[in-house]
């Protein structure tokens, strides 16, 4: 493994640790909040690592949901990763077994996204690189999950600091950078508007799911603008 | 706590980890069974990222407040020419000016 490339990977995702931190320590305060004990909240932090979902997971308990209903409630708000796993096949190909256990599991938003765009510029993507990216993203997360938690009542209101808007605008950077793809301004109208839509008259967390069936289904419709080639095969992108 | 409560949400998290692990290879399994990507799934394939993140902005953008929706405006404008860093900065520094100088 290349330690130069695990330090890129580390340097590239420094300011989403940054970014993702505050929440962190946001699901900490909320999940004592809503009856979990701090081996809770590091314990669910520590194997579903996945901010939203995990939100989502200790609101339901707090209700009283039905156990079922919890985990595919959480299902849900994590299925776009279906997609995700499906789209980085192109670049991993090339990773051993156990390699591809840890790349699947440390699959955030942030991590997919990096990926692809590595990918993408025909920087090569290796194990190392990817590790260094997940590494310093997830440990933090567990510290950052283990403070809020301890000092859940000291952080009081996350909207007085401003922290509440950071992420959807980390999320439209994001957005942003995949501007030059093809009919990417209709995928973006159409997912926006459905999303709103279903937000409204569905209610969160169905709006993601919702939103981005819509998007991907209309890609899928438009006319192909790239001119007709041979299908690729995974076999001779590996 | 109850030890007994407390095995239960240990069990519930333990399926929620599970179920999102799914979710996380769910993808490369289908795909890797399938010898060829058809044109049509390779241009659904590519919309997905933006198709995706834009369901995490959007509502934020209309529900979120209007000093959410002003922040978030003039971060879209900041990255049209800058990093994300300088949209995170800038939505941040509008927001916060709002909230402790706007008087609301």
């Amino acid at each position: 493994m290349s330690k130069d490339e695990f330090l890129q990977g580390v340097r590239r995702g420094f300011p989403i640790m940054l970014a993702a931190s505050p929440f962190g320590a946001l699901f900490g305060a909320l999940a004592i909040d809503n009856g979990f004990s701090i081996f809770d909240a590091v314990f669910m932090s520590l194997t579903v690592y996945a901010g939203a979902s995990q939100m989502v997971g200790i609101e339901l308990f707090n209700h009283r949901v039905q156990p079922w209903l919890i985990v595919l409630s959480i299902l849900a708000v994590n299925f776009r990763h279906i997609l995700y796993s499906a789209s980085i096949a192109r670049y991993i190909g090339h990773f051993t077994p156990l390699q591809k256990f840890v790349t699947f599991f440390l699959l955030t938003d942030p991590q997919y996204a990096e990926t692809e765009k590595r990918g993408e510029s025909g920087l090569a993507v290796s194990f190392a690189w990817y590790l260094g990216f997940g590494t310093i993203i997830y440990v933090p997360w567990q510290i950052m999950t283990l403070i809020g938690a301890i000092f859940g009542q000291m952080i009081g209101d996350p909207k007085a600091i401003g922290l509440d808007v950071l992420l959807p605008i980390y999320f439209m950077g994001l957005v942003l950078g995949f501007r030059k793809r093809d009919h990417w301004l209709p995928v973006v109208a159409v997912s926006a508007a459905a999303s709103v839509g279903a937000m409204h008259f569905v209610g969160s967390p169905w709006h993601v799911s919702i939103g981005a069936i819509a998007g991907v289904i209309l890609a899928a419709c438009l006319p192909l603008k790239t001119p007709a080639e041979e299908p690729v095969t995974l076999e001779h992108e590996v | 706590m109850e030890t007994a409560d407390h095995m239960h949400l240990i069990y519930i998290i333990l399926a929620a980890a599970v179920a999102t692990f799914i979710t996380r290879i769910g993808g490369y399994v289908m795909i890797t069974q399938m010898k060829r990507i058809p044109p049509r799934m390779e241009a659904a394939l590519n919309a997905v990222p933006a198709a995706v993140l834009t369901t995490l902005v959007a509502p934020a953008f209309v529900y979120g407040g209007w000093d959410a929706t002003a922040s978030m405006a003039v971060a879209f404008l900041v990255g049209l020419r800058f990093s994300s860093l300088w949209m995170l900065l800038a939505g941040w520094l509008v927001v916060m000016a709002i909230r402790h100088f706007g008087g609301f």
